[in-house]
């Protein structure tokens, strides 16, 4: 087991790695740093300075490794567009991004594990049929069209809840929460619908899809020849068995909810770091986009990682058949 | 003479498709008396797995039973299959490594169903699942282990133990060996008609293969392309078997006093026809070495034992 | 729905051997007859016909590809020709005469006195191009490195799938982003907006290239153990001969789902980049970026300048994805 395990942390970090190099990439080579920061009327010797002290004549791996290092550190370079150190600027919008991606992996795994089962059993009905129609919409509209429909109903027309921005926040030390105010919250629920809905949609078919293959199985049907009512099949041995390879995909989809943010964000106003980076790109502010695309690498391989042990934890039959072949 | 443990009349099973119905099992009828192991034998296709479904109320949708009756002893159980599923009528599949839940260990599935019917708490439920364990010959410390820490005869056993649990008056065996290996068929085979037998349950043995037949059973069915041709006592039936489809299998199965290496193994000409194509009158008689021409227009009664225009005048005759 | 009677030993005694010219000749023609009649009722054409959804949605994106490619031809006015333009008829309702001008517009105008009906084919045109585009490259670029994983293995085919797990791990519009947000770092500023087309085509279909990959190499490693290949590298033939001549057109089958999956992907895509404000430009507007500028103007009242290319969007998006869906649906059991 130990064996397996630093396999998967080598691999981790090799990718770690690798999503660091293309980061540094970036903010190396994209564009000109120094002109960057000096802009275009600075001197010969300014420049030559400034080379100097950024440390650009170096070997690039050793200016890799100390791009790493100053990562690891949290000193992720200034922004060309604020010359704010980008690690505080991430810090200040961070726990924006977090609170809304919480809530809506919340409201899209409960209502998608439940619709799912739902739309499973009662295959057929017309009920469920008008459940899996609407969810074809709801994948393939794109999320900020979603966004801006719920924008146009609710706060244009109807003028319930607010169109933009996190409402009124409470500082608890270093993080700004919306959750204590009602404005807060109330400003919570459109972005994270939206935020959600995708992976909504997503886990519910995957539930449906997942359950049904389960039902179709042979000790399904064994379990009903035993007399087992057909509500204890469903509960005590289809569940517990769609339940397993869901967990593994709703746990990728739920990560990349970080990732959809940019665009949540961006329709309503969101201050969180997913904004930040679509300015970024429109103002080619290269350290902070190097930053976020490290942070948000850094993520998806550790989303990656958590979920593949789980796998392991949780499905006896590849526990043991990586612990008999040596992995 | 006792009322027979199951009456199966005329039962008919229906699969509707896009454009058209097709008719799987056509006004099968026969009779199991408690205790005794029947064997139902055919080529793939002709209905016997879903005669055993249809028993059960296990049919697959679109599949259902368009006619007939199914009593277990003299209660009508057609349409309300439930009542009687598992407790009173156990059924176990082809294929050990899919009938057993992977996730679940084996102790927890008999603990489930002995809990289910027997009323019994958990205690005295996994002692029961122990005992049972040691009946079908398997080590009672693995009543914690997972279903593929086994080997397939030992998951089969396995089966064996849970259809058992209930303590059943009847068990449906569809195909119980075919998935396994030739040397464990019939250490399987033999337990379970040992367990049966000890406990008086009736077995319906649903198989394609005529050794497990001559072996296992006290009387034998035989079906084609939906319809019994053939029923009687196994060891009649396979000395002097009457309808020519019945001749032909046993003609093709391999009895090694009779063959040597250079005997060619007759076969039966031509293939069962698809249920969407079924020949009118009686369904062999395009294979059938003995037709006559009432044969293409009408399908024979099942009289005596037997559905053949061939003994149909003769029995009239007699009787 | 039998094949029209042939029999050629029909023939007359002593006909001479030449009429077989036309016996086979009506042969082959009974033969293509009866495909024709065997493709039209086949379980594929019988399933479409009885799948409403699925006519409407090929006949809707059917529609819009025809207005997008003969835009010129079919929109009122071209609403990127600034000498067309009169800002006096900027934020006229729809159906209603401009107050100052007393010029009237179907779906009204925008902030420039642009014509909405004009902008929306425009950028139809726009998204369509850039959608069908990107999915060509990730097609191309996909089943090409496909093709040599698969064919080739070894070091090359271990790279390459592990570069597709990598890529495989993000979802592919942070990748848009990110290649989108480089590449236009590397431009200089006032070629920007001009490039913005190609690079928003290089960077979705840089993003969209693993699943044709996978599935290709899939199939190409099949393919490999069978006898033609075989029998191709004992004549000699060289790797890419084999390739490119022998191997592709077998493996290709799969790939049309996949690219119309890919297509509703890329659509989407695009006009989420346009509609953040990295993709098209208000110069060369998709429906993503009108969307964007209509936007703004919801509050203010002029909700036409959102909801109708909103609704295009809409349209296109819903139907692009039925379809890939039911094509997804109906080829799956013979794919495997």
């Amino acid at each position: 087991m130990v064996i397996i395990l630093a396999r998967r942390i080598a691999q981790a970090v090799l990718v770690l790695l690798l999503v660091a190099l293309i980061s540094f990439a970036i903010f190396r080579f994209v564009g000109n740093p120094v002109e960057n920061i000096l802009g275009q009327e600075a001197t010969v010797q300014d420049r030559n300075e400034m080379i100097e002290r950024m440390g650009l004549n170096d070997p690039i791996p050793v200016q890799y490794a100390r791009f790493v290092w100053d990562a690891l550190h949290f000193d992720f370079g200034i922004s060309y567009r604020t010359a704010e150190p980008v690690a505080e600027l991430i810090a200040s919008r961070l726990p924006a991004t977090l609170e809304l991606a919480f809530i809506s992996a919340l409201f899209a795994l409960v209502a998608g594990i439940l619709l799912g089962i739902f739309t499973a059993i009662s295959r057929g009905r017309f009920l469920a049929g008008l459940v899996m129609t609407t969810s074809l919409v709801g994948v393939s509209l794109p999320t900020f069209l979603i966004g801006v429909l719920l924008i146009w109903l609710f706060a244009v027309e109807l003028g319930v809840l607010p169109s933009f921005g996190r409402g009124d926040t409470v500082r608890l030390g270093f993080w700004e929460t919306g959750l204590l105010t009602a404005s807060g919250l109330k400003s919570l629920i459109l972005p994270a619908i939206t935020l959600g809905l995708y992976q909504m949609t997503l886990i519910m078919r995957l539930v449906r899809s997942e359950m049904l293959e389960v039902l179709r199985q042979d000790f399904i049907k064994f379990a009903r020849a035993r007399g087992l009512p057909e509500r204890m099949v469903l509960l005590r041995h289809a569940l517990r068995n769609t339940l397993v390879p869901v967990t593994t995909v709703a746990g990728l989809q739920l990560g990349s909810i970080v990732a959809f943010a940019i665009i949540t964000e961006t329709v309503f106003q969101w201050p969180g770091v997913g904004l930040m980076f679509i300015n970024a790109v429109y103002f080619v502010d290269i350290p902070v986009m190097s930053a976020y695309l490290l942070l948000v690498g850094t993520l998806f391989v550790l989303i990656n990682f958590i979920v593949d042990l789980l796998y392991l934890a949780i499905d006896p039959r590849i526990r043991d058949r990586n612990l008999r072949g040596g992995g | 003479m006792t009322a027979p443990l199951l009456e199966v009349s005329d039962l008919s099973v229906e699969f509707p498709q896009r454009r058209q119905r097709l008719q799987a099992l056509d006004r099968i009828s026969f009779t199991l008396e408690a205790g005794e192991v029947l064997g139902f034998v055919g080529e793939s296709g002709a209905g016997k797995s879903l005669t055993g479904a249809a028993i059960m109320g296990l049919l697959e949708p679109p599949g259902r039973i368009t006619g007939g009756r199914i009593t277990l002893q003299g209660q009508r159980i057609d349409g309300q299959a439930e009542s009687v599923r598992g407790r009173r009528i156990g059924m176990i599949f082809q294929d050990p490594l899919t009938s057993l839940n992977p996730l679940r260990t084996v102790g927890d599935q008999l603990v489930e169903t002995i809990q289910l019917h027997l009323g019994m708490d958990a205690g005295a439920a996994a002692q029961r699942a122990g005992e049972l364990l040691d009946e079908v010959g398997i080590d009672r410390g693995r009543i914690g282990a997972y279903p593929h820490e086994f080997s397939g005869g030992m998951r089969q056993r396995i089966v064996i133990a849970l259809a058992l649990a209930p303590e059943p008056e009847l068990i449906i065996a569809d195909e119980p060996t075919t998935a396994l290996d030739v040397s464990i068929q019939a250490q399987v085979l033999a337990l379970l008609r040992r367990l049966c037998k000890e406990r008086g349950a009736a077995v319906i043995l649903i198989t394609h293969d005529m050794g497990v037949i001559a072996e296992t059973t006290d009387r034998v069915a035989v079906l084609y392309a939906g319809r019994l041709v053939e029923t009687g006592r196994t060891a009649e039936v396979i000395a002097a078997p009457r309808h020519p489809y019945t001749k032909g299998l046993m003609a093709a199965t391999p009895n090694l006093d009779l063959v040597s290496v250079d005997t060619v193994l007759p076969q039966i000409p031509g293939s069962m026809p698809s249920l969407a194509a079924l020949p009118p009158g009686c369904r062999c008689h395009p294979r059938c070495g003995d037709v006559m021409p009432v044969c293409r227009r009408t399908a024979a009664p099942f009289i005596d034992g037997v559905a053949c225009h061939l003994y149909g005048a003769q029995t009239q005759e007699a009787g | 729905m039998t094949s029209p009677p042939v029999r050629p030993s029909e023939k007359p005694a002593g006909a001479p051997e030449s009429a077989p010219t036309s016996v086979s000749a009506s042969i082959s023609a009974s033969i293509s007859a009866s495909r024709l009649q065997r493709a039209l009722a086949s379980d594929f054409v019988y399933d479409f016909t009885r799948a409403p959804i699925a006519i409407i949605a090929g006949l809707v994106v059917l529609f819009l590809f025809l207005v997008a490619i003969l835009a010129p031809l079919v929109a009122p006015t071209n609403p990127f020709d600034p000498a067309s333009l009169n800002l006096m008829n900027g934020f006229t309702p729809p159906m209603q005469a401009n107050m100052f001008t007393g010029e009237s517009f179907v779906m009204g105008t925008d902030d420039q006195g642009r014509d909405l009906l004009s902008a929306i084919i425009y950028g139809l045109r726009v998204s369509l191009f850039v959608g069908v585009m990107s999915v060509l490259l990730a097609m191309g670029l996909g089943v090409s490195l496909g093709l040599i994983a698969g064919y080739v293995g070894g070091w090359l085919d271990n790279l390459i799938m592990r570069i597709a797990d990598i890529q495989l791990t993000f979802p592919s519009i942070l990748i848009a982003m990110l290649i989108f947000g480089v590449l236009r770092g590397i431009i200089p500023p006032d070629l920007r907006d001009e490039m913005a087309i190609f690079v928003l085509i290089t960077a979705i279909g840089l993003s969209e290239w693993v699943p044709f990959a996978r599935t290709v190499r899939a199939t190409t490693l099949v393919e490999k153990e069978k006898e033609y290949v075989q029998a191709a590298r004992l004549i000699g033939l060289g790797r890419h001969q084999i390739m490119w001549r022998h191997i592709l057109p077998n493996v290709l089958g799969p790939v049309l789902v996949i690219a119309t999956i890919t297509l509703a992907l890329a659509i989407i895509a695009e006009a989420t980049l346009s509609f953040l404000g990295v993709g098209a430009p208000a110069t060369e507007p998709s429906l993503g970026t009108l969307i964007r500028i209509g936007q703004d103007f919801l509050f203010s009242g002029e909700w036409w300048i959102l909801t109708f290319p909103a609704i295009t969007l809409l349209a296109l998006a819903l139907s692009v994805n039925l379809l890939g869906d039911w094509l997804k649906d109906t080829l799956n059991p013979r794919l495997k």
